[in-house]
């Protein structure tokens, strides 16, 4: 059951940088909107009382945690409207329309490499948390802005981690050869990616030549988050398309057509 | 208790609240948020006698107090409508009014002949404005003659159920449109759909949308169609449902003041999931605040300078 509900900001914590006002990278912590269960991989659509009619859109964020007391999302201000976000104080309402989309596949037993391309680590925060033989899990985590802008350190006390970063374009390579070393010995396991979209097509690419078993959160503009609107497809290998919001954001990398090709 | 019934050629609504087009998908994606029974009624996706797959992405993009949308009529086309759809949705209790889109008027036809051979139909709307295809559609809503050789296509195969004709408002004279339609046959129109624009990215000097040119919905066209709706009730006799940017029981109760029997809630679906919901609960309050009774109270009480 998906519920639409108005929750009180609990606090904006940004990650690697000074207390000051809109941070680059946050941690949003808001009130449980009384959601009955959610699944790591699914998401939420956000939209804070300050977009007023300027945003007729509300901004789907990957839900990096849910409990009984608190939902928590963790972003980066790319533009106009998480600017506004960023902007958020302890108290501050916002509305909040989830869990939305697919989810991660959990397999206690199964190895499963965990790829997080940036904001991209979000959803296996709880993932992490959640799953019952965290021994089982493997992060690798690449990213561009310092380690620490994002929630890295925390996923790396709970699980098997390292991480990559891109700080040039020259040091691409160094994270295509890392991901694919990983993917090489998960053959047999579950892979497990999100990520920006280069960064999926790449991890899309060593799962289906080495066989690994993979599902790939996917992200788009999104203008409903609940299916109706069509803004955010994707194509399938079948030229079907999918949307993304309902059919994903998760979805098994053989199944969606990415980068173009097959 | 406050009377928000609306009587149509053909089609009695329990309220004035209808879902537009596109920003409602088929009604069943929204159950979560809302009791469809409450809306006075649904206009579904825009649908084709065959599948469409629509514009290569990205194909919306947000702009300042609205949207920019080129979807393309990406429709799972009336045959999987009526089977997969149509037998889950409320349309005994609440008005389905199905959208058809087609690429000729003898295509126009064979829809409209599919749809109301169905019980669960209610009326049906003909989108003779869609901008975001290059056949069809837009062609059609920008040539009167055209206009009123679809509308009468559609009208011939309708049999009992009314026709509703939606317009476009990249026309020189909506008047004109809304007279063709009428001499058609057409039961009541429905205006505006969107408006063309275009974004662009300065970065990537890229235009936002792959189709380059997409319709402008939101509120910041409230008021082209408040515009449109007004020369509209003044060039023809027949019912007019108002949309475009409406977001509030006050922003439907303008359309109604300037003379709108009914009005669509399109692009506010988006800025929350149960907005049209909401709208539904709020009018009867927003009514009593300005002191009508019913809706026939308000209804084209516009005052004119000089009147």
């Amino acid at each position: 059951m998906k519920l639409c509900k108005k929750v009180k900001v609990v606090d904006v914590r940004p990650f690697g940088q000074p207390m000051t006002a809109g941070p680059e990278f946050f941690e949003l912590r808001l009130e449980n909107p009384g959601w009955d269960e959610w699944k790591p991989g699914q998401f939420v659509m956000l939209r804070p009382t300050s977009f007023g009619l300027e945003h007729v859109w509300a901004r789907p964020f990957s839900i990096a945690m849910c409990d009984k007391q608190e939902l928590t999302l963790f972003i980066q201000r790319v533009g106009r409207g998480t600017a506004h976000i960023a902007a958020l104080e302890p108290g501050d309402h916002v509305l909040v329309w989830g869990p939305l989309g697919t989810s991660f596949v959990q397999e206690p037993d199964t190895h499963t490499l965990l790829l997080a391309g940036g904001v991209g680590i979000a959803p296996f925060k709880g993932y992490a948390i959640l799953h019952p033989k965290r021994d089982n899990l493997r992060l690798v985590f690449a990213h561009r802005a310092s380690a620490r802008c994002y929630p890295y350190e925390q996923l790396a006390d709970a699980v098997k981690a390292e991480r990559v970063q891109e700080e040039k374009p020259e040091h691409l390579a160094r994270v295509i050869t890392l991901l694919h070393e990983r993917i090489s010995q998960y053959a047999d396991g579950l892979v497990l990616a999100c990520g920006p979209a280069p960064f999926l097509t790449t991890v899309r690419k060593y799962a289906l030549e080495y066989g690994a078993r993979c599902q790939l959160s996917l992200e788009n503009r999104m203008a409903c988050g609940v299916g109706a609107c069509l803004g955010c497809v994707t194509p399938g290998v079948d030229g079907e398309n999918r949307r993304v919001c309902v059919e994903g954001p998760v979805f098994w990398a053989q199944d969606i057509a990415l980068g173009g090709g097959k | 208790m406050m009377d928000t019934t609306v009587r149509l050629p053909g089609l009695t609504l329990k309220n004035p609240v209808l879902t537009a087009s596109g920003t409602f998908g088929f009604g069943l994606e929204f159950e979560d948020f809302g009791d469809l029974r409450t809306l006075g009624g649904i206009v579904v996706k825009g649908m084709s006698l065959k599948p469409r797959q629509g514009n290569p992405m990205p194909r919306v993009a947000e702009t300042a107090c609205g949207m920019l949308n080129a979807i393309g009529i990406q429709n799972p086309g009336v045959e999987s409508f009526i089977k997969n759809k149509l037998p889950h949705l409320p349309w005994e209790d609440t008005a389905i009014i199905a959208n058809l889109y087609a690429c000729t008027a003898e295509e126009f036809g064979e829809l409209a002949d599919i749809l109301s051979a169905e019980e669960g139909v209610a009326a049906l709307e003909v989108n003779v404005s869609c901008p975001n295809v290059k056949e069809g559609g837009a062609a059609f809503g920008q040539d009167p003659v055209q206009i009123g050789r679809v509308t009468e296509a559609v009208k011939a195969k309708a049999r009992n159920k009314p026709v509703m004709v939606k317009l476009s408002p990249n026309v020189a004279d909506i008047g004109v449109c809304a007279r063709a339609a009428e001499a058609g046959g057409a039961d009541m129109l429905s205006l505006i759909n969107t408006v063309t624009g275009m974004a662009v990215d300065l970065v990537t000097r890229k235009p936002l949308l792959a189709n380059v040119i997409g319709g402008l919905s939101g509120p910041a066209i409230k008021p082209v169609a408040l515009r449109c709706v007004h020369q509209a009730v003044r060039a023809v006799k027949i019912p007019i449902i108002g949309l475009g940017g409406i977001v509030t029981a006050r922003d439907a109760l303008e359309f109604i003041l300037v003379g709108a029997h009914a009005i669509q809630v399109g692009t506010a679906n988006f800025l929350r999931p149960d907005a049209a919901f909401r709208l539904v609960q709020q009018l009867p309050k927003d009514m009593e605040i300005i002191g009508i009774g019913s809706l026939d109270e308000l209804r084209g009480t516009l005052v004119l300078p000089g009147a």
